[in-house]
């Protein structure tokens, strides 16, 4: 069952068009990426969900609300976490949790957030004080302590370290995994790949594609590179006859076999059969990162 | 909304300096310029007074000015250049009472600073406690209320934290010139001084219910449309963002 409902979304500011022209759905329970360049539209568009920005065109529903008109009903349900917005310098990690948890009717316990969140150590650290990483599980456990039915995340990772990076995704696979739905908005391939359900990947203001991570990478043409070290030296036309093969190249003893399909298994059956070992074997695919440019370049 | 108060008192009390010279430097002024013998003594140089009689509305109007026009600004515009307002605005709380908070503990703060000024004038000065305490509570709440929407005008107006600070800092010299801060009122011009009747926070008023008889009604009238006019004014051109 479809929770957020866009279709033609459309918001100029002045002569420039932020977003124009974006439909997507985000199913209950789904972790939903929004990926693309920056400028693409990404943050204007979400807030337009949010209902802090009046679109110039197109509905959304979100939840069964319009998030203009029930503007005050939707707060209720949804928990947001904004790209750089700040809490005030000097105020606590435990009064911040206080305080936003009595905006709402019925909000979840936020010592067990805090601890859920592993802010726990922080509870009375300020929150100018906090590293980048407190800050952004602060940010989030705030956007989650009203017991929302839908988590709007805005460039969550952006400015944290490898690990708090990774740790911040377990976060919010438990997010979604208690039953919220989220729609993340990132420029981090690796992040939307781990992360997401399904992705819409939105350039220049416009939607290029909705898919699954994989299902993009699919899209892509793409070639395979096989490259190895043979155990003894090999005649090349053997591979070069493969159907499978479209290039290969042979650099200072290694081998870099271009081609499609199933390359890997025709290259390693002719190693088989004349009982060729390969050493330092690797094999580069698409990935998502290709999909993405593939999508957001070609005009 | 009563966390939301608590916490912003919290906050106030933890920016340390500010609160220091809010509550305390009319107080410290008062026993610095009542420690000079000459100061304490009745002069006709002083309108037949001593000099801390004709000085203590003005001690009131120091409290004010800083409060609402140094506090009330920088606090807000901060707070929106920081995102903390958008932060709120995505919460079912409005953030209408995040301003409201925030005068409110502003507002407490005056009391308490002007409860201390008055209690050790008496105590150690014997400056008469206020002749007339109703009048002297309204031109308080007015005042302030006048001087405090002053500040909600330039947080309005104001793109950034730092023109802010710089309005709000014109606006606050202004402000106590006129209240008799830097050259006491009965040495003023009395050009000067009939404009700092009107001017918020309305230091006549003050001076009239502390150690006059009452305030003059045309006087608290014109800081209620002053405090009316620039609510308005405030309300209308604030932005959250």
């Amino acid at each position: 069952m479809a929770i957020i409902e866009v279709a033609d979304l459309g918001k100029r500011y002045g002569p420039k068009v932020a977003v124009d022209e974006v439909s997507f759905t985000v199913e209950e329970g789904e972790i939903f990426g929004i990926l693309g360049p920056n400028g693409a539209g990404k943050t204007t568009t979400v807030e337009c969900v949010e209902g802090m920005r009046v679109p110039d065109r197109g509905t959304i529903r979100v939840d069964g609300l319009d998030p203009r008109r029930d503007r005050a009903e939707l707060r209720q349900r949804m928990g947001v976490q904004l790209q750089e917005s700040q809490l005030p310098e000097r105020i606590k990690v435990r009064e911040a949790l206080d305080l936003y948890s009595s905006f709402y009717p019925n909000p979840a316990d936020w010592r067990e957030l805090m601890a859920r969140l592993g802010l726990e150590g922080q509870r009375d650290a300020e929150f100018g004080k906090l590293s980048g990483g407190q800050k952004q599980r602060l940010s989030v456990a705030l956007a989650l302590v009203g017991r929302p039915r839908i988590a709007v995340l805005d460039e969550l990772t952006t400015g944290l370290d490898p690990q708090a990076r990774r740790d911040t995704w377990d976060l919010i696979e438990g997010i979604r995994d208690s039953g919220v739905t989220v729609l993340l908005v990132t420029h981090f391939m690796e992040e939307a790949e781990r992360l997401c359900d399904r992705l819409a990947v939105i350039d220049a203001g416009r939607v290029v594609a909705i898919d699954t991570p994989a299902g993009l990478v699919s899209r892509v043409d793409s070639e395979q590179r096989v490259r190895f070290r043979p155990s003894r030296p090999v005649d090349e036309a053997l591979f070069r006859e493969l159907d499978e093969v479209t290039d290969v190249r042979l650099h200072g003893g290694q081998f870099v076999i271009t081609g499609r399909g199933n390359l890997l298994h025709a290259v390693t059956s002719v190693l088989a059969r004349n009982q060729v070992v390969a050493s330092e074997l690797r094999i580069d695919q698409a990935s998502l990162d290709d999909a993405f440019v593939s999508l957001t370049t070609k005009k | 909304m009563l966390k939301l108060v608590q916490v912003e008192a919290k906050l106030f009390l933890r920016e340390g300096a500010s609160v220091v010279f809010a509550l305390l430097f009319p107080t410290v002024l008062l026993l610095v310029l009542g420690a000079i013998p000459a100061l304490r003594t009745p002069d006709p140089l002083f309108g037949g007074l001593r000099f801390i009689d004709g000085y203590a509305g003005t001690l009131v109007v120091i409290t004010l000015a800083f409060l609402g026009l140094q506090r009330v600004p920088t606090a807000l515009a901060t707070y929106r250049e920081r995102g903390v307002l958008r932060r709120l605005g995505t919460t079912p709380l409005h953030p209408g009472k995040l301003l409201a908070a925030q005068l409110l503990v502003n507002l407490a703060a005056a009391v308490v600073s002007v409860v201390l000024v008055v209690a050790v004038g008496k105590l150690v000065f014997g400056i008469d406690l206020p002749h007339h305490l109703v009048g002297f509570t309204v031109a308080i709440l007015l005042g302030a209320a006048s001087l405090f929407a002053f500040g909600l005008v330039i947080a309005a107006l104001a793109s950034t934290a730092k023109s802010a600070a710089g309005w709000a800092t014109v606006a606050f010299m202004l402000i106590m010139f006129f209240g008799g801060a830097y050259l006491p009122r009965f040495l003023l011009p009395d050009v000067i001084n009939t404009v700092g009747q009107y001017l918020p926070p309305g230091v006549a008023a003050l001076q009239d219910s502390w150690v006059g008889t009452a305030p003059s009604p045309l006087h608290l009238a014109v800081m209620a449309v002053i405090a009316l006019f620039a609510g308005t004014v405030a309300a209308r051109t604030f932005r959250w963002e």
